[in-house]
């Protein structure tokens, strides 16, 4: 299988991705600049953290206009595999392929530490490697990371089990302590803590593996049953 | 030339960490009657001299588009000469 790392001017994480798909994983794996239009050949999409544009206007925002984009839309349609991390998030909230959005963090602060996440949906194909209520450790690293939506949308995502992830403790102020949330359809995960930060002993966390190990696996299968 | 101000402001009720923010420096300052801050944005626009009503759908369409979030954000805006 085939990795797509997608660099906009301001990436700060896709060599991270990079080398957790290369190393971590031991797939395919290529970076696509923001400007390409085709990302066919790919079977899993991944927008990595960082700053796109700055962040100016808002986190994402200009990101979301990039050619690339399309692309992206495109393989959410077909059902491929797409996550967005921190930054990655971000663009896809503002691109629509996710609901809600990204806010300043509550406590003004850009917060960068390890906290503890809790696993609320293993059901897909991002968590099969991880079971409900289970509590993992990853990296956050953000300045935007308070998650909100409306009351009757956050009810439909409940309908739906589109929150997969929700913080311990709630560190940034987020609706509910959400932390990853998912498509209906769910091929679209999005997630503020960095499973690529920590996939080697090395790093000293290895706890991301359960969640990028799960997109082999699902891939290897053919699909979450 | 034309202008279009606009102004963004994060809805009533989404919490402006900004706005608290300056508001604790402003209290700090002495300035104690100051209620409540909150912090937006001002986007000038510059065109060509054009026709206004057609200008300000073009307006409105970007401010739905790329300038505001709609999920958090309000704005209003005006076009006047520049």
């Amino acid at each position: 299988m085939k990795f797509a790392v997608v660099v906009f001017p301001g990436s700060n994480c896709d060599v991270d991705c990079y080398y957790a798909v290369k190393y971590g994983l031991n797939q395919e794996v290529e970076y696509v600049w923001h400007q390409e239009k085709d990302l066919s050949k790919y079977d899993v999409i991944m927008l990595p953290g960082g700053f796109s544009y700055g962040d100016y206007l808002r986190a994402g925002a200009i990101a979301r206009f990039s050619p690339i984009m399309e692309a992206v839309k495109e393989a959410a349609e077909k059902g491929k595999y797409v996550i967005g991390i921190c930054n990655g998030f971000q663009i896809l909230t503002e691109a629509g392929l996710l609901p809600g959005t990204l806010r300043k963090n509550e406590g003004l602060k850009f917060i960068c530490k390890t906290v503890s996440i809790i696993v609320e949906n293993d059901k897909t194909p991002f968590t099969t490697r991880l079971k409900k209520g289970q509590e993992i450790s990853l990296p956050i690293a953000h300045g935007e990371g308070n998650y909100y939506v409306d009351g009757q949308t956050l009810e439909d995502m409940k309908k739906n089990d589109q929150i997969v992830f929700r913080y311990k403790e709630n560190v940034n102020g987020s609706v509910e302590r959400i932390a990853g949330v998912i498509n209906k359809e769910g091929n679209v995960l999005g997630m503020m803590p960095h499973p690529e930060r920590a996939y080697e002993p090395l790093l000293g966390n290895t706890d991301g593996l359960y969640i990028l190990g799960s997109i082999v696996d699902n891939f290897i299968k053919g699909g979450v049953n | 030339m034309v202008v279009a101000k606009v102004y963004i402001t994060l809805k009533k009720g989404i919490l402006d960490p900004q706005g608290k923010a300056v508001k604790g420096a402003l209290h700090s300052m002495g300035y104690e009657g100051v209620k409540d801050v909150r912090v937006g944005k001002y986007i000038e626009l510059t065109f060509e001299d054009g026709d206004l009503s057609l200008l300000e759908q073009k307006v409105d369409e970007m401010c739905k588009k790329i300038l505001t979030n709609p999920i958090i954000e309000d704005y209003t805006f005006e076009i006047g000469e520049g």
